[in-house]
């Protein structure tokens, strides 16, 4: 359902100011959201400062940085800092990205840090995705076939190959679903872009033989239709992919079907 | 996901902290246009049915959408109207899957944003 304002208990107030390092002179300023489980306040933005004579390039690096620095119990998800394992996913300067391959050089001006939008937050900068991996779960994100298996693997030509890329390479951080309004609203029933985008991924696998009721279960008012092109998840993924044009891919097949 | 009601879990901000970028805000004026044309359908229709009735209620009618304020509203029609059909034929090459890449996407969207005001602005010289 569209609600723009935020529930009373996730409005923003204002936090902590964190000390200036001493002795340095290239100081960056980083305004980050926080919000502790066990003090049932409201969510806050503190402001810390950093030395960026002796930090890394990206933003992972600078929250690395202030975890280690100046306040340990800033928590975030990270884990491989080369964007292949999609835990860093956050929103940086507006726009859903991975703090671990987003350069700090691309940000003017205060760096703003806030979890990926309109999620529950379970604390700090880490948002609840269960929701979001069951609806994954849900498009059967798995091979499925009828034939007899083959002796050895099911094979597949160069150019189905081919079909693949641009689609494969997700890795499922959630900055496209997260940056679509459509799924702000309707998650509950709109499965989002980077689902869909899996959905078409096994939709055009030549070796799937489950196509037609994969198709059918899309062919729902919410759960596919619920995409109306704003692009905001072509615009954002970290990946350079493009969920939109797969969701597009999916209607054409709908629309290609029904003729 | 909106749902927090399983704990004192709080909603992330979306709206309040989501960068505004062309794409989505041509996306929401789509919209705007639409549900505006429908309701400068309705004051037409009041116009011709203004007309069926009697001269002296035409008259009035006439008087109001003509004034000053009402071709204001007609003018924005107008500006709403070539918009919103012009990007319903970028909807349109979208849906047969083509234009979708970020480049191309935002480049149809200038072509819709002054081909809109250059058909305004020659309809209101064709008409008067």
């Amino acid at each position: 359902m569209v609600e723009f304002a935020l529930p009373k208990n996730s409005r923003i107030t204002v936090g902590k100011s964190w000390p200036k390092p001493a002795g340095a002179k290239n100081i960056r300023t980083f305004k980050i959201y926080r919000w502790d489980p066990d003090s049932g306040a409201n969510p806050r933005l503190d402001t810390y400062h950093v030395d960026m004579d002796s930090c890394g390039p990206m933003v992972l690096d600078a929250l690395i940085k202030i975890k280690n620095e100046i306040d340990p119990t800033l928590t975030f998800r990270r884990s491989c800092r080369e964007g292949i394992c999609g835990s860093c996913a956050m929103n940086i300067d507006g726009i859903n990205t991975l703090a671990c391959i987003y350069g700090l050089d691309e940000i003017k001006g205060d760096v703003k840090i806030y979890p990926l939008p309109h999620m529950p937050v379970v604390k700090d900068l880490i948002p609840d995705l269960t929701h979001f991996y069951a609806q994954h779960a849900s498009i059967m994100p798995w091979l499925e076939t009828k034939t007899a298996r083959p002796e050895k693997e099911w094979r597949q030509s160069i150019e189905d190959r081919k079909k693949l890329d641009g689609l494969y390479e997700c890795v499922m951080c959630a900055s496209c679903s997260t940056s679509c309004p459509s799924y702000w609203w309707n998650s509950d029933r709109y499965l989002g872009p980077a689902a869909l985008l899996h959905a078409y991924r096994w939709i055009i696998d030549s070796r799937d033989e489950a196509t037609g009721e994969r198709l059918d279960d899309l062919q729902d008012p919410f759960k596919l239709y619920r995409c109306h092109t704003i692009m905001n998840c072509t615009r954002t993924c970290p990946k350079g992919l493009n969920p939109a044009k797969a969701i597009a891919e999916v209607k054409k097949l709908l629309v290609e079907r029904a003729m | 996901m909106a749902d927090t009601g399983q704990s004192n879990r709080p909603l992330s901000p979306h709206l309040q902290v989501y960068r505004y970028q062309m794409n989505s805000a041509m996306s929401i004026f789509h919209r705007f246009t639409g549900v505006g044309m429908a309701l400068t359908g309705i004051l037409l229709v009041w116009w011709f049915l203004a007309a069926a009735t009697s001269p002296e209620y035409f008259a009035f009618v006439d008087g109001i959408l003509t004034s000053w304020v009402g071709l204001l509203v007609m003018l924005i029609s107008l500006l709403g109207f070539w918009y919103h059909f012009l990007n319903g034929v970028r909807h349109l090459r979208w849906d047969a899957v083509k234009g979708l890449g970020v480049g191309e996407s935002l480049r149809s969207g200038w072509y819709v944003l002054v081909l809109s005001v250059v058909l305004s602005a020659l309809t209101v010289y064709l008409v008067y």
